[in-house]
């Protein structure tokens, strides 16, 4: 048994009561990464001789003052590659950013910092965040640790696969078409994407701005609602982080969903979804209405033109925000150029990948002249169509469920040589962000040994809820509680 | 069928993101940028002469905050990172011939 079997909450407790330090949580971490990480392969730089000292600071710090620090104080965390960590090296799994030493922290750093988190190491990822697999990282393939022939999911690949091979007790991710929830699917964990707005993005490396998250991966629910509590908020670093009150999530895990109204969408149930996954949810939705929830098929009529909308609006905010790659003021330059345009189409080339360089081209295409109207403002349109069909939903139902993913994890290799099927895979996640409401994904089956993930989805800003229904399924279920044999 | 995007326009777009690609690189990127391409074209299904764009979800105009100076971050900190930098500036290839 490990210690990070226990939750967050009994960890703390245990620190406490002075049953165990910070240092032998650190040394847990450290202890598990030496002997899984070979096989996972989810870190892209560990930080341990900081991370240890950072213990020892701590466990001083315990023996002198009683009780005055949070649930987090001590507990070890993974950070994902595209959250700028101070001193600490920062990639996005990109070659364009090797050696890119970051000079202040992102936001959800100073507030983690603040609560005494302890961070071990930054996560793999696809690079800059655009996949759904982490094959697109620079550096290295992370392995689902449920089948080292599988993939984690992505882009938070490395974030989910270490929290489930128990590297770390959660990690943070990014979550812009699915990069939370569908990885936390695919390695049988617990994944937030909160409502846009909720968490700053200051300090997380832009990918498309207008549909970045960063959000919590984690084993169990509580877990999860600790973490964004110390995240979540207004900031002022970040113009579009809402002014909204952030409640006690925690509070709001009472197990009670008696009276809860809940929406099935027949678009999330039908044609590409595999039949032991619609059956997992079939299975999960008896579960919530012996709970004594009620649910109803729907429809959002405009599911299918979302991997569409996404992918123009997406590339189209990607093409601007990674123009600043451009080997002046930091990450990789290419030798012997001739000139500066030269200089930054070698550096350019040579450091993005091709997933990246697709993506830029693309969002270039449907921002040029010519050619604005016709695919990046009609895809805006179809945005607000988007948004509409969630908000006529949410009129009548407290929650939207269904699968996070159409299949379990994919093999590796499977679904690199045509971009198209790759994307297919967010089909459910994508529409979410879209509408910049919050889901969450909850481990609720398995497919041959394989995890499958519930969504759940909920209003803007309502995470209670969202938390409050995946904790219930959890507390009546054991999914959560499966490890990987690794 | 006509395609949507031809290997001109796929270079043009290369070198207006500063990429620069072979011509094999601009054959795979032609191909694969036309069928995303073509795929997103399933919008035009939809009649949306009367839908407002979202560009941001949620309901906020300009956010405004008082104008209190405040300091950068340090030059030598801001250096660091650079590829190459002299005399406290970043340092560039030659930008006119």
């Amino acid at each position: 048994m490990s210690l990070f079997d226990h939750k967050i909450s009994e960890l703390h407790t245990l620190l406490q009561k002075k049953e165990i330090s910070v240092s032998d949580l650190v040394d847990e971490s450290f202890r598990r990464i030496g002997e899984v990480e070979d096989k996972v392969q989810a870190f892209l730089t560990l930080n341990e001789e900081n991370a240890r000292a950072k213990a020892k600071e701590l466990d001083d710090k315990l023996a002198k003052e009683e009780n005055d620090f949070g649930v987090l104080f001590g507990i070890p965390i993974g950070i994902k590659d595209n959250i700028v960590t101070k001193g600490l090296r920062t990639t996005c799994a990109s070659k364009i950013l090797y050696n890119f030493d970051p000079i202040y922290d992102a936001t959800v750093m100073e507030r983690l910092n603040e609560a005494g988190a302890i961070t071990v190491g930054k996560l793999n990822m696809d690079e800059f965040a655009m996949g759904s697999s982490t094959e697109n990282s620079g550096f290295q393939l992370t392995r689902n640790p449920w089948d080292l022939e599988r993939v984690p999911g992505g882009s938070s690949g490395g974030s989910a696969a270490a929290v489930a091979a128990g590297e770390v007790p959660f990690a943070l991710g990014s979550d812009t078409g699915g990069s939370i929830r569908q990885p936390a699917a695919f390695c049988g964990v617990v994944g937030l994407k909160p409502t846009y707005g909720r968490v700053s993005r200051f300090g997380l490396v832009a990918f498309a701005s207008s549909l970045d998250q960063i959000g919590p991966i984690t084993r169990t629910v509580e877990d999860n609602a600790y973490l964004l509590q110390v995240i979540a908020g207004l900031d002022p670093m970040d113009s579009t982080s809402a002014n909204v009150e952030v409640p006690n999530y925690v509070e709001a895990l009472t197990g009670d969903i008696k009276g809860l109204k809940i929406a099935v969408p027949k678009e999330y149930l039908g044609e590409g979804v595999a039949e032991e996954v619609r059956q997992s949810v079939l299975d999960a939705l008896k579960v919530l209405e012996k709970l004594g929830a009620t649910w109803e098929e729907v429809s959002l009529p405009h599911s299918k033109y979302a991997l569409a909308t996404y992918y123009l609006l997406a590339s189209s905010e990607a093409s601007a925000n990674l123009a600043r790659f451009d080997g002046v003021r930091y990450g990789y330059r290419a030798d012997n150029a001739k000139n500066l345009i030269d200089m930054y189409k070698q550096t350019r080339s040579e450091g993005f990948g091709n997933e990246v360089k697709r993506r830029i081209m693309l969002g270039t295409f449907a921002l040029s002249s010519g050619y604005y109207d016709a695919y990046y403002k009609k895809a805006q349109k179809v945005r607000t169509l988007i948004k509409q069909d969630f908000e006529k939903v949410f009129e009548k139902y407290d929650v939207i469920v269904g699968p996070t993913t159409p299949t379990p994890a994919f093999k590796i290799g499977e679904k690199t040589s045509d971009p198209l099927t790759m994307y297919a895979n967010d089909i459910l996640t994508i529409p979410v962000n879209l509408a910049g409401v919050p889901g969450i994904s909850v481990p609720c089956g398995f497919v041959n040994g394989l995890p499958v993930g519930l969504q759940i989805i909920g209003k803007h800003f309502d995470e209670s809820t969202v938390y409050r229904v995946a904790h219930a399924f959890e507390q009546a279920t054991d999914y959560h509680k499966q490890k990987p044999a690794l | 069928m006509m395609s949507r995007i031809s290997i001109e326009q796929v270079k043009h777009v290369a070198h207006l993101a500063r990429l620069a690609i072979t011509d094999e690189e601009a054959e795979m990127f032609t191909k694969q940028l036309d069928a995303i391409i073509t795929f997103a074209e399933q919008l035009n299904e939809l009649d949306t002469e009367n839908v407002p764009p979202t560009s941001h979800v949620l309901d906020m105009k300009n956010v405004m905050r008082e104008d209190v100076p405040t300091p950068g971050l340090p030059r030598e900190e801001v250096l660091k990172n650079a590829p190459d930098h002299q005399d406290g500036q970043f340092r560039v290839p030659a930008i006119l011939e």
